[in-house]
């Protein structure tokens, strides 16, 4: 592995309880998060991982349960709020702004630095303009580091799936999050392209120091790449630990095995 | 043939961030400008002025204010009409009420006062959408006309809300020949027009544009969607409302509330569509348009039909161009939505990359 | 009393005449999921078509008879309809399944234009007057009851009978014939509709047809009580906050939200209006429906709207 240190927790959930309209989509969960770590939520279709991570970054609220992040509280968080916080994601369903091109789309990531006022960008000359070069060369950064610089300028709606993925990421990361969440990165990829994200996912972790959070399907990657894993099963937690801990663990097995295959 | 782009190269992201990033474009736009503020009033009789130019660049700025908040942060609006009322009779009572106030801090303020009403009125957008919040807003567009012709105090007592404004003064220069007020609103135009373009280019512009493409993922990278959607409202309603002052005050002279009815603000809203939703200049284009159109058909329906030994009444001219319009307006949300402003770009495309297409 | 029962009731027959048109939204929206704004030009195409055939059929037949006249006329005008429901479904609907609310809804606002001007260059643009025989004069009502009775307009009375009857009759062609139910279907689900073999563009022509009928059948009414003018076409943005109140989705919702807002706005109009300056009904039936968006989208009685991420 390489060099990073897992330090402190910094995220950490505690008995979260969901449900819409009666039906329970999770069930009393509690799991934390190490600074630096990738923790990664697995589970079958249904499991309530996509629900768990809308829990995280405030486009649910749940019902029951706290989440403590960096020791404050913050269970009523909106997703402003957990953007402000330092938390940033990415979708299942890329949700890219689609009539805009690439470079706009990473810019928005920066929406939360930028401080010019509205009189400011009107006039354009003077500090709004020193702010977009400035966090224009930051963009740059990540367009490099993502290699998508050949398609900075074009449309988003134009490029291929695997194309938007990295974008998506690269607007979550525009961010500068603490902690990234992705949602499925590496569904509907081939594995050319997977080899890529997974590339990335570990690069990101490493070089920026930033703490993921991913939800994936593919145990494989995941049991690969990430330091803890928790597993999901029904909305109820069935695992967690380190990938070779939750391999061994028979209700993970039957769940996985015994259910779904 | 000239319009390449081969060997120019940018060496600095403030080359590549510029309004019109290829310089052929800048030039060209220079040159428009400056042909619209000295070669037009050379050539051009009043009538043109009249007839076609004032009312052409006032309306392009209202079509300005209602792309802004259509066409980039894709809130639907029928109260458009109701936003240049506002500013209309805002600055009325701005340059009527208090002594030795100038012409254009009128307008302005107008065009702010209009800009709270937005707000208000805006407000719903938070709620609901499409259909919802076009209701919303031809509560606005309704109740602004009942307001204006039954609230005497607005119009300072005037009979059915009509009010009139002598000839404005600018710093000493007195706009009073068709020639003045082209100038005037060209100027103004052209102001509103270049702080629309950095606004939209800017994280303001990429916030509306995102809560119009996506609002949950725009909230999720913290967009506040009330803030973005508040500002576009704030600021589509100043630009009308300045617009609907320079149209009380330089096109018409005096007015009353019917001419900022509910027809009015379809116009508008069709203008952009037409135009080019979501694209500056096709804010101008759906103005040019729309001007531009009936006066055509006043002058070639007749003749068309004389050809035919038909003689066409004035009232079928006006059908004819309703008629023409709706359908247009079908046909591009078919065929382009986005309007005049995307076949002209796509124009461009092709020819920058002529003769070799890819 | 008895003159706050005269009002209430007044706003009760121009409500039924609201709910009419209103029904022709929620039908074409439960179908298509189009908000057909050009419900009004709808009206003002049928009125006309119905007015000038009425005068021009006996002129053709060389005949007196007024009853065959307009039940000619009539019968002529529902062709008239059913052509252009079937147009609007061809030339301009099919393009458009699928897009959003908004852009559905400005498109109908070309096709209103389009109608409007089409209506006025075949059937002319001056004011004409359909007569079906609609009894002109009040009768006095309740006169045991409060003193000097109240006055009711007969005309209004049957108008209101024969928006219930329509109403009535539409509710039953939902409820219990085969296409009322392929109409179901295919407002719930387009998609698993189609895939059970129902075919979607003829279902659309068979709803802009029925919407197509009950404009005509607002548009005889409203035509023979105000006679047949440019301004019908405006009675769309009338009836729209009716709509917003009712729900989008609900007949029921139409027929009552048409009740509200057509006594809301009398009663307003007689009670607050002297106090602003009148005219207030404008408006007013507006800022009923906005205060309804902002506390319960819906309406009374449509189908709540979720967005999911």
């Amino acid at each position: 592995m390489n060099g990073r240190k897992i330090g402190e927790v910094i995220l950490d959930l505690k008995n979260i309880s969901l449900s819409f309209g009666g039906v329970k989509a999770l069930t009393d969960i509690s799991f934390d998060v190490r600074e630096h770590e990738i923790r990664a939520i697995i589970g079958p279709n249904g499991a309530g991982k996509s629900s768990m991570l809308n829990v995280i970054n405030g486009v649910y609220r749940p019902q029951q349960g706290d989440i403590i992040l960096r020791g404050e509280h913050h269970a009523n968080m909106d997703s402003y709020g957990a953007a402000k916080a330092g938390l940033a994601r990415t979708f299942q369903n890329i949700a890219l702004f689609k009539g805009m091109s690439v470079l706009d789309n990473i810019m928005t990531g920066r929406n939360l630095k930028m401080k010019a006022n509205m009189l400011q960008q009107a006039i354009w000359f003077g500090a709004a303009q020193r702010e977009e070069l400035e966090h224009r060369a930051k963009v740059e950064e990540i367009i490099d580091f993502l290699e998508i610089q050949h398609i900075r300028k074009t449309p988003v709606g134009r490029l291929p799936y695997g194309l938007q993925k990295r974008v998506d990421l690269a607007r979550a990361l525009a961010m500068e999050p603490q902690i990234l969440l992705l949602d499925e990165p590496m569904a509907g990829m081939n594995v050319e392209e997977k080899q890529d994200m997974c590339r990335f996912i570990l690069d990101v972790n490493d070089q920026f120091g930033t703490t993921v959070v991913l939800i994936e399907h593919d145990m494989g990657v995941v049991m690969d790449i990430s330091d803890r894993v928790v597993v999901l099963d029904y909305g109820k937690k069935i695992g967690d630990g380190t990938p070779d801990e939750v391999r061994a663990n028979p209700d993970v097995i039957s769940a996985y095995l015994g259910a779904s295959h | 043939m000239f319009y390449r782009e081969n060997g120019q190269f940018k060496t600095s992201y403030k080359a590549d961030q510029q309004a019109f990033a290829i310089p052929q474009d800048r030039w060209a736009i220079y040159a428009i400008v400056a042909f619209a503020f000295i070669g037009v009033p050379l050539l051009v009789d009043e009538y043109m002025f009249r007839a076609i130019l004032v009312p052409f660049l006032i309306l392009s700025l209202a079509a300005l204010g209602v792309n802004i908040l259509v066409g980039y942060c894709g809130q639907i609006t029928l109260g458009a009409g109701a936003s240049m009322a506002v500013g209309a009779y805002a600055a009325y009572n701005f340059l009527i009420r208090v002594d030795g106030m100038p012409a254009l801090a009128a307008i302005l303020l107008g065009g702010l006062v209009a800009a709270a009403a937005g707000i208000v009125f805006g407000a719903p957008s938070l709620r609901v959408r499409g259909l919802y919040l076009a209701v919303a807003t031809l509560a606005a567009q309704f109740f602004w006309d009942w307001a204006f012709l039954r609230i005497k105090w607005f119009t300072n007592n005037a009979s059915s809300g009509s009010v009139s404004v002598a000839d404005i003064s600018l710093f000493g220069w007195t706009i009073s020949t068709p020639t003045d007020k082209y100038l005037f609103s060209l100027g103004i135009l052209v102001v509103f027009a270049v702080m629309a373009k950095n606004l939209l280019r800017g994280n303001m512009g990429r916030q509306w544009m995102a809560i119009r493409d996506m609002d949950v993922a725009a909230t999720v990278i913290g967009i506040r969607p009330m803030y973005s959607k508040l500002t576009a409202f704030a600021v589509s309603s100043f630009y009308l409302g300045v617009a609907g002052a320079l149209w009380g005050f330089v096109n018409l002279g005096s007015w009353e509330p019917a001419a900022f009815s509910i027809d009015r603000s379809l116009q508008l809203l069709f203008m952009v569509i037409i135009g080019g939703m979501g694209a500056i200049s096709g804010s101008f284009f759906g103005a040019a348009f729309i001007v531009i159109l009936p006066i055509f058909l006043n002058q070639m329906l007749p003749l068309v039909g004389s050809l035919f030994g038909l003689e066409v009444s004035t009232a079928l001219v006006s059908h004819v161009e309703v008629i023409i319009f709706g359908s247009l307006i079908v046909f591009f949300l078919i065929v382009e939505p986005h309007g005049i402003a995307r076949l002209w770009a796509t124009g461009r495309e092709k020819l920058r990359l002529w003769p070799f297409p890819h | 009393m008895a003159f706050f029962l005269e009002t209430l009731l007044g706003g009760l027959m121009s409500g039924m005449l609201y709910s009419l048109v209103a029904l022709g939204f929620v039908l074409i929206f439960k179908a298509s999921g189009v908000f057909n704004f050009a419900q009004g030009a709808m009206v003002l195409f049928a009125a006309l078509a119905m007015a000038r055939f009425s005068e021009w059929i006996p002129d053709w037949l060389g005949m007196e008879n007024l009853f065959v006249a307009n039940l000619l006329a009539f019968a002529v005008a529902v062709v008239v309809m059913f052509v252009v429901a079937w147009l609007i479904e061809r030339l301009a609907l099919r393009y458009l399944v699928n897009q959003e609310g908004a852009t559905l809804l400005m498109a109908t606002l070309g096709i209103a234009y389009v109608l409007d001007g089409i209506g006025q260059t075949i059937f002319g643009s001056d004011i004409y007057k359909i007569d079906v025989g609609m009894p002109k004069d009040p009768v006095m009502m309740l006169e045991s009851v409060f003193e000097g009775g109240i006055l009711i307009n007969k005309e209004d009375f049957i108008a209101a009978l024969i928006a219930a009857l329509l109403v009535i009759s539409l509710s039953i062609f939902f409820q219990k014939t085969a296409t009322g139910r392929a109409l179901r279907a295919v407002a719930d689900d387009h998609q698993a509709a189609q895939s059970i073999g129902i075919p979607l563009d003829r279902i659309w022509v068979i709803v802009w047809c029925v919407a197509g009928i009950t404009a005509l059948v607002a548009g005889i009414i409203w035509g023979s009580k105000l006679g047949v003018q440019f301004s019908l076409s405006t009675i769309a943005l009338r009836a729209l906050p009716v709509v917003i109140l009712g729900g989008l989705t609900s007949v029921p919702g139409a027929i009552i939200g048409g009740l509200i807002i057509g006594v809301g706005e009398k009663l307003s109009e007689v009670y607050l209006g002297p106090y602003v300056g009148g005219g207030i009904e404008i408006w007013f039936a507006y800022m009923l429906a906005l205060v309804f968006l902002l506390f319960r989208p819906q309406g009374l009685f449509g189908e709540k709207i979720i967005d999911r991420v």
